[in-house]
């Protein structure tokens, strides 16, 4: 593609019609101007809606008390605490796996594997996380007769390796090779010359990917029905019965027909929120500030 | 001290080709996991929905009825909520998203285009049961007395816009996911309209061309597969997509006729019946359900990926 | 490099955090959970109600979980029972999915559970289905009405005949002002707005019921739809238990859907007079339930698997009745948790029946009471009863 290879159209090389070109120049600029006002509002009414009703619903109970039956009082430290308990879990399996997966693709493999495996994690990206839900389901709650917090654990685990595995090659494509060939002529073998140079190097940016997956599982409902299933009991450590989630508090008292019931999901997705929000804008400000182009 | 002389240097020499060793086999094992799982994946769903397909064979995603107490199950009106929900997101998003774009790249200078992408982008990470919260509370009604009302009042005669509308159905999933989508597409397009390098825009602007000129005739062509493959992969979010959809399309059997109806999509239909079916054949045929949105997922984004070439890690992290 | 080593700075400390606060939920693992061993040997058997004063079992000592699911149709009443009980023995925690009347069933045969709970008794099919060897009992716990509510602004009552029902839901009568409605509400002005039926989307005993009483009593429904719990629904929004229709009923101007009492009183939503076997449009009422359950109770199947009693006799009755069980394994492999599910469901049969008026259910007719005593007897574990 070259400059020559694009037409220039007649009504360029007439200079009559300037006028009217810049005119349209000018709604042009209006029209996409008004297209990104458009594509903003949204947000901010999801924001000032949650944040209004969510903040009204908050009380002491609503983070220390359990669920009550009938939408009198009770609260939602039993989805506050499982979701935590989930994610950390998640967390715990999705970011060696999806170091090492990144390393290897990223330095390690040949051109062929490393295209065959990034293939797949981009296709596993794309899956709706509620067949993933669907996937562990088949294998570790329908054997053991049991929804389970592991099975929840897994569930998120397997939505955030390969987003971790995709920023952590990105991240080490960024290192500068120098540094790598320095370290190897100094004698230093592969493998620490990858850990201690050029993870370490990209570290900041490998931690973004594992923060923007943490923020998307916390916010994960879907693979979570059929597999942690939700609890009305407070559950603490005991990944072989099933647990609560802020999703899953929400989604069930978004239906209820007791104002209260729908009050506390509104609280519970303003806590939400605000967990995922604060994590996205301090690791894309700070990306923002190192990448800026 | 003699360096060289050292023996347990000597030694360690010899030994460090292990560690390396294991090091390529340990990630290298992890690597292969991955493509298994995808394996895994596609298998458990193929071996689990057995049933259905030895059942009622390609039928199944043809068939219309969904009806377990004649224990007759048919993909079709859930396949159908899928496409045209999606279908109304991208009438939505697609030129919206697309103009966004080439405001941030093109119009709006580095200071507005900056935070603006940063702040659509945060629009990505809110989770998808916030979104139906606010859609089955706030959306829906709005939709209902305004957009919805106002269509069925004009546009009530063509069957396609038959009332009643009632803020719960079709179109406002289709608004919901456009919303949900919205974010992918700018992002994407703007990356690909930014790239479109410089020396082609100033041989039209030496032409006196003006800026929405370069823009239509110039960037846009240029960029264009790139967009489509932005709008693409949308498409492929919107497909798969199923808690807010799930809160705010209604939860209908039949295949939709009217924009307003009350439908049902692949991923809304797993989400409302999974736990709840019957062993066996019911749960099998959802099971079935996962399998065909797993492979038009998949063919969508590989096509998608075509256009856009290769996904930057800002996109793994965006969905 | 700088800004990113600051910034490395914060984003650790950030993760630290979090682990933080993972580790320290993680710490108190074994703590809240094993509530002091209380009150164990406190006997329940105080007759505040239920009849006669019958000694009913206690519960191990040691902590104990059970987990149930199933229907959402007594979930109130159960709650309140799980809560009451577990207020008497903090040591025994119950808990209950409230998925619906199917998953109940499924969960029991895939024996994910200690205990189902349904308000459609199990079909031979699904006894069929469960592993081989093992029997399911079904222990009636309370009845509900079916209720059809509604949403419309300045419509106080409504009365419904059995073909305006059938109509409203097979999708023929649209418009709240039909004249079919009109001829049976003489006097009440009926707005001229279209009607949205809310159904359920789950598999369901409450539409078992609710789907009984529509196939006896159109015809048009029973060739066209049938009745189960979970049919191919003509007309509607489909939303998940009994509280997402009655949640979707009231979000919704013009709707009307079905559930069970409770939830019409509890959320405050006015529910339809209907007309009854005798010719007379009934409010629903836990007195109707009863009626209908007396009148019916001498030909209570020997196996407790009684279908919806449809249109009962009697001018007071209410026309859509239903029992509702709790699902337990005949043989139970576990000793304590037998235990535990024996004492309390016979605390259930018993002292908690008087829960039951006050939360819009029926507690059991004295003879079928007795019949589900009786049944409760019949559990054992590892061939020995548990409560002989």
């Amino acid at each position: 593609m070259t400059a020559a290879a694009v037409p220039i159209p007649d009504h360029l090389r007439r200079a009559s019609g300037r006028e009217r070109r810049a005119v349209v120049d000018r709604s042009m600029r209006i029209v996409t101007l008004a297209c990104t006002v458009i594509a903003i509002i949204p947000l901010v009414a999801l924001l000032a809606f949650v944040t209004i009703n969510g903040v009204a619903a908050l009380n002491v109970d609503l983070i220390t008390k359990p669920p009550r039956a009938l939408g009198i009082g009770g609260g939602a430290v039993t989805a506050i605490t499982g979701s935590i308990q989930m994610v950390a879990l998640a967390t715990l399996i999705a970011v060696p796996v999806g170091l090492s997966a990144g390393v290897y693709v990223s330095e390690l493999a040949g051109h062929r594997t490393a295209g065959v495996i990034r293939f797949a994690a981009d296709v596993l990206v794309g899956i709706p996380s509620i067949l993933v839900g669907v996937f562990v389901f088949t294998f570790l709650v329908l054997p053991f007769k049991q929804y389970n917090a592991f099975a929840g654990s897994v569930a998120l685990a397997v939505i955030m390796v390969p987003v971790i595995m995709r920023t952590t090659e990105e991240i080490l494509k960024l290192v500068p090779g120098d540094l790598r060939e320095a370290s190897l002529a100094l004698g230093i073998r592969r493998w620490r010359t990858v850990l201690s140079v050029a993870v370490r190097v990209g570290w900041p940016g490998i931690l973004t990917g594992i923060m923007l997956a943490v923020a998307r599982a916390a916010g994960e409902t879907a693979p979570l029905i059929m597999t942690a299933l939700g609890s009305r009991l407070l559950n603490i450590g005991d990944f072989g019965r099933p647990m609560d989630a802020l999703p899953l508090f929400i989604y069930q008292n978004a239906r209820q027909p007791y104002p209260a019931l729908n009050e506390q999901a509104w609280g519970a997705a303003f806590l939400l929120l605000l967990a995922v929000l604060v994590i996205n804008i301090l690791v894309r400000a700070r990306s923002l500030r190192g990448t800026s182009r | 001290m003699t360096v060289l002389l050292d023996p347990r240097r000597l030694q360690s020499r010899r030994l460090s080709r292990l560690p390396d060793r294991a090091f390529v086999g340990g990630t290298g094992a992890v690597g292969a996991g991955i493509v298994a799982l995808l394996v895994l994946i596609l298998v458990l769903l193929a071996t689990n929905s057995a049933l259905t397909w030895q059942t009622f064979g390609l039928s199944f995603v043809t068939g219309t009825v969904w009806d377990p107490v004649a224990a007759v199950y048919g993909a079709l009106p859930f396949i159908a909520g899928t496409i045209f929900s999606s279908a109304i997101a991208i009438v939505i998003a697609a030129p919206i998203g697309l103009l966004t774009a080439i405001f941030l790249a093109e119009y709006a200078s580095r200071r507005i285009a900056v935070p603006l992408t940063f702040i659509i982008e945060l629009l990505a990470a809110i989770p998808s049961v916030v979104i139906g919260l606010w859609g089955v509370f706030v959306l829906g009604p709005f939709l209902k007395v305004t957009v919805e009302s106002f269509m069925v009042d004009a546009f009530g005669w063509i069957p396609i816009f038959r009332g009643p509308a009632f803020g719960i159905g079709l179109f406002a999933a289709g608004v919901i996911l456009a919303i949900m989508i919205l974010p992918t597409i700018v992002t994407i397009s703007r990356e690909i309209l930014v790239a479109v390098p410089p020396a082609q825009r100033e041989a039209m602007y030496g032409l006196g061309a003006t800026r929405w000129e370069v823009i239509s005739h110039v960037v846009v062509p240029i960029a264009r597969s790139g967009i489509i493959g932005a709008i693409i992969l949308g498409l492929g979010r919107a497909l798969g997509e199923t808690l807010a959809v799930t809160m705010v399309i209604g939860n209908g059997q039949d295949i939709p006729r009217s924009l307003f109806d009350q439908a049902q999509t692949l991923s809304s239909k797993i989400a409302t019946s999974f736990n709840e079916s019957e062993v066996g054949l019911q749960t099998s045929s959802l099971i079935a359900l996962g399998l065909i949105l797993l492979v038009i997922t998949i063919v969508i984004n590989v096509v998608a990926r075509v256009f856009v070439g290769h996904a930057t890690a800002a996109e793994a992290g965006l969905r | 490099m700088s800004i990113s080593r600051t910034s490395r700075v914060t984003g650790l400390s950030l993760a630290a955090a979090l682990l933080a606060a993972a580790c320290s939920t993680g710490g108190a693992t074994t703590a809240p959970s094993a509530a002091p061993a209380g009150p164990i040997d406190s006997p329940t058997g105080s007759p505040a109600s239920g009849g006669a004063a019958i000694a009913v079992p206690t519960p191990p000592s040691a902590a104990i979980t059970l987990q149930g699911a199933g229907a959402t149709f007594p979930a109130p009443l159960y709650q309140s029972w799980f809560d009451a009980y577990g207020g008497l023995y903090p040591n025994l925690k119950i808990d209950y999915q409230a998925v619906g009347s199917g998953a109940g069933i499924k969960a029991i045969t895939q024996q994910t559970v200690d205990f189902g709970a349904s308000d459609a008794p199990m079909k031979d099919a699904d006894i069929a289905a469960l592993p081989s060897g093992t029997t399911v009992l079904h222990i009636p716990t309370a009845l509900g009405a079916v209720v059809v509510i509604y949403n419309l602004a300045g419509v106080a009552t409504l009365n419904l005949d059995a073909q305006n029902v059938a109509d409203i839901f097979l999708g023929t009568i649209t418009n709240w002002n039909d004249p079919k409605i009109a001829a049976n509400n003489p006097g009440v002005t009926l707005p001229d707005k279209p009607v949205l039926v809310v159904h359920r989307s789950d598999g369901s005993g409450t539409t078992n019921a609710f789907t009984s009483y529509l196939s006896a009593v159109s015809t048009d429904w029973s060739t066209k739809v049938g009745k189960g719990t979970d049919v191919k629904w003509p007309t509607g929004i489909g939303a998940k238990g009994n509280d997402g229709v009655a949640g979707g009923v009231q979000q919704n101007d013009g709707a009307v859907g079905y559930v069970e009492l409770n939830y019409a009183t509890q959320a405050k939503i006015p529910a339809a007079n209907l007309k009854n076997a005798d010719g007379a449009f009934v409010a629903a009422s836990t007195a109707g339930v009863t009626a209908a359950a007396n009148a019916a109770a001498a030909s209570f199947p020997a196996d407790n698997r009684q279908a919806p009693i449809i249109n009962g006799p009697g001018a007071d009755t209410y026309p859509i009745a239903s029992y509702t069980y709790l699902l337990v394994f005949q043989d139970q492999k576990d000793a304590a948790k037998a235990q535990a599910l024996v004492a309390f469901i016979a605390w259930a049969l018993t002292d908690g029946q008087a829960a039951e008026e006050g939360l819009g259910y029926a507690p059991l007719p004295a003879a079928v009471q007795q019949k589900a005593l009786a049944t409760l007897h019949t559990v054992t574990t590892g061939g020995s009863p548990v409560w002989p």
